[in-house]
């Protein structure tokens, strides 16, 4: 499955990047961040547990919230407000 | 960090009601089932079972620590974040002061690399290969525990490259001067080994073996003494670099969101301090996988010793000739048995004697004839080690909802073979992969794994920069597609 980056309403994104694996989803995490504004909520689908990991502490160096998160079968849904 | 809310799935119902618990107790009494199948034959294959169930124990840390040296070194050039090189750094110095205590009860199965400037080379190529892997040599198999085949066809790529760069000849042994088929040559080595063709045969006898490996206690003349053990190999050697890597860490990666998280303008030396002990807790998950690997690597050390002092031997060949398995050993009836955690050599015996069942022998080379054997995968110990670690990682992965099968695409097959086989060749070159040649040896006052642990830096800052710059091409090249 390839990557997709879209815009889902005002304010909102969707970044999917089930299938990849490290260094792709937090380095796609990384570039879809720079791209919204602040404010703006991210949604990021991934499936590789440890780039969790280190979303996470991406977005607490930054200061970004991490607003929610969806977790199960192998997939996780989490939702990022850009700081 | 505010406002996070977890909104995990329903959790309700008893423990075997969820289908990912019974499948993860079924691997784990799979494994059970294997081991008491093995002493029924012999009950001296609790040696093997030694390696399969430590295996399994690194297995479920590393995946419920999402445990990765690749991410060490990577995610700090990529998203700088340290959290995991943290980790290696809490690992290390568990692991050194188990190691301590294991090497002054005389059970420590430790042995120095040769240091020169073939880890620098090997362990550089080896790095750049795991930007593109997405893990190391024990990440992969952990990965390939939580079903992802990328990381299955990284195993695989790594196990055939390693075998092929240590048995091949021809036009490879161009790449190596004279002067070492000369050394190798006067190395009086058996006829069938054939130590002057095949270059890494040459490579290894003519280069390897005339450079020295040693512990820092052994460099001052101290490797039998208490202080020589806890302060050199031990302090010196593994706990101050530690302890200088992580404030390097606080400094330049953590320090200042800190800083402005907690509101400190003016940081007093208390604050400081805080500060890199929240960088060490704040993934708890990480900090706990270390602290648990590093224990258990030092205690897998003391199991083995202890073993080999029970049975009288020196390694596991010998235990296989008494037990009537004469198939694959080397010349020395030796076979590859490390006694402590090392991930790359065995994959590249899975390689080798897959090629030989094809027709391909290279049990005329030094790495296998000599040294390491061609054993059947159902006799190779440390080769259970690493099935050991993904079904360990598979039993945490099931259990907590995390094990999801990932089929490779064309572009994550091209990144995982391509980067497999550097890591094959990187380390077969440094002899040894980030466990082996690094996280071993620094624990055990062997300083050649800093200088590994500064070549795969290099190779993943180089590997870093040429992924990212391949990820700008693809994106622009798909804007209309993802539009990122």
């Amino acid at each position: 499955m390839a990557m997709s980056f879209n815009k889902t309403g005002d304010h909102e994104w969707e970044l999917n990047v089930c299938g990849y694996t490290c260094p792709h989803p937090q380095m796609y995490t990384k570039k879809a961040l720079q791209k919204i504004e602040s404010g703006d909520v991210l949604s990021l689908i991934f499936d590789n547990p440890s780039s969790g990991e280190s979303i996470q502490a991406m977005c607490e160096a930054e200061g970004s919230d991490l607003i929610d998160r969806q977790e199960g079968s192998g997939s996780f849904i989490w939702k990022i407000r850009k700081a | 960090m505010s406002g996070v809310a977890t909104a995990g799935v329903a959790s309700g119902g008893s423990w075997f009601s969820r289908k990912g618990n019974l499948q993860a107790l079924g691997v784990f009494l799979f494994v059970v089932a294997g081991s008491v199948w093995a002493l029924a034959l012999d009950t001296r294959f609790v040696y093997m079972l030694v390696y399969v169930w430590f295996g399994l124990a690194y297995g479920m840390l590393l995946q419920y620590g999402r445990f990765c040296m690749a991410s060490a070194v990577r995610d700090l050039f990529a998203v700088k974040v340290p959290r995991m090189a943290v980790g290696m750094m809490i690992a290390v110095a568990l692991y050194a002061v188990v190691a301590a205590i294991v090497t002054l009860s005389g059970f420590s199965t430790f042995h120095p690399n040769a240091m020169g400037w073939h880890i620098v080379v090997g362990a550089a190529i080896f790095g750049f290969g795991i930007v593109f892997t997405g893990g190391c040599a024990s990440g992969s198999l952990y990965k390939a525990g939580e079903g992802n085949m990328n990381s299955m066809l990284v195993v695989i790529a790594i196990s055939f490259a390693q075998a092929i760069v240590v048995s091949a000849s021809g036009w490879w042994d161009r790449l190596v001067p004279a002067s070492w088929v000369a050394a190798a040559a006067a190395q009086d080595m058996p006829a069938e080994l054939t130590v002057t063709e095949g270059w890494f045969d040459i490579f290894t006898a003519g280069h390897i073996w005339g450079l020295k490996g040693t512990t820092t206690a052994e460099i001052f003349g101290m490797a039998e003494s208490v202080a020589g053990i806890v302060w050199l190999n031990t302090f010196l050697t593994a706990i101050l670099p530690v302890a200088l890597i992580l404030i390097a860490l606080y400094v330049f990666y953590y320090r200042k969101g800190y800083l402005r998280r907690s509101g400190k303008a003016a940081p007093s030396f208390g604050d400081e301090l805080a500060g890199i002990w929240a960088m060490c807790t704040s993934s708890k998950n990480t900090a706990l996988a270390g602290i648990g690997l590093g224990i258990l690597a030092g205690l897998h050390m003391y199991v083995t010793g202890a073993l080999r002092e029970h049975y009288g031997i020196f390694n596991f060949g010998e235990l296989l000739v008494a037990m009537g398995y004469t198939n694959g050993l080397s010349i020395q009836d030796t076979v590859f048995d490390p006694g402590y955690w090392y991930i790359t050599t065995q994959e590249a015996q899975w390689g080798g004697w897959i090629m030989q069942k094809l027709g391909i022998d290279s049990m005329d080379s030094i790495f296998f004839g000599l040294d390491n054997g061609l054993p059947n995968p159902l006799l190779n110990a440390p080769g259970f080690m690493s099935i050991g670690i993904i079904l360990g990682a598979s039993v945490m992965a099931l259990s907590r909802r995390e094990f999801k099968w990932k089929m490779p695409t064309w572009e994550t097959a091209f990144f995982a073979i391509v980067g497999g086989t550097l890591m094959g060749i990187g380390a077969r070159l440094a002899m040894g992969c980030n466990i082996g040649a690094f996280f071993a040896t620094v624990t055990n006052g062997d300083p050649s794994g800093w200088v590994f642990l500064i070549g795969m830096t290099l190779g993943a800052f180089v590997g870093v920069k040429v992924f990212t710059w391949w990820m700008d091409w693809s994106s622009a090249r798909k804007a209309s597609e993802c539009g990122l």
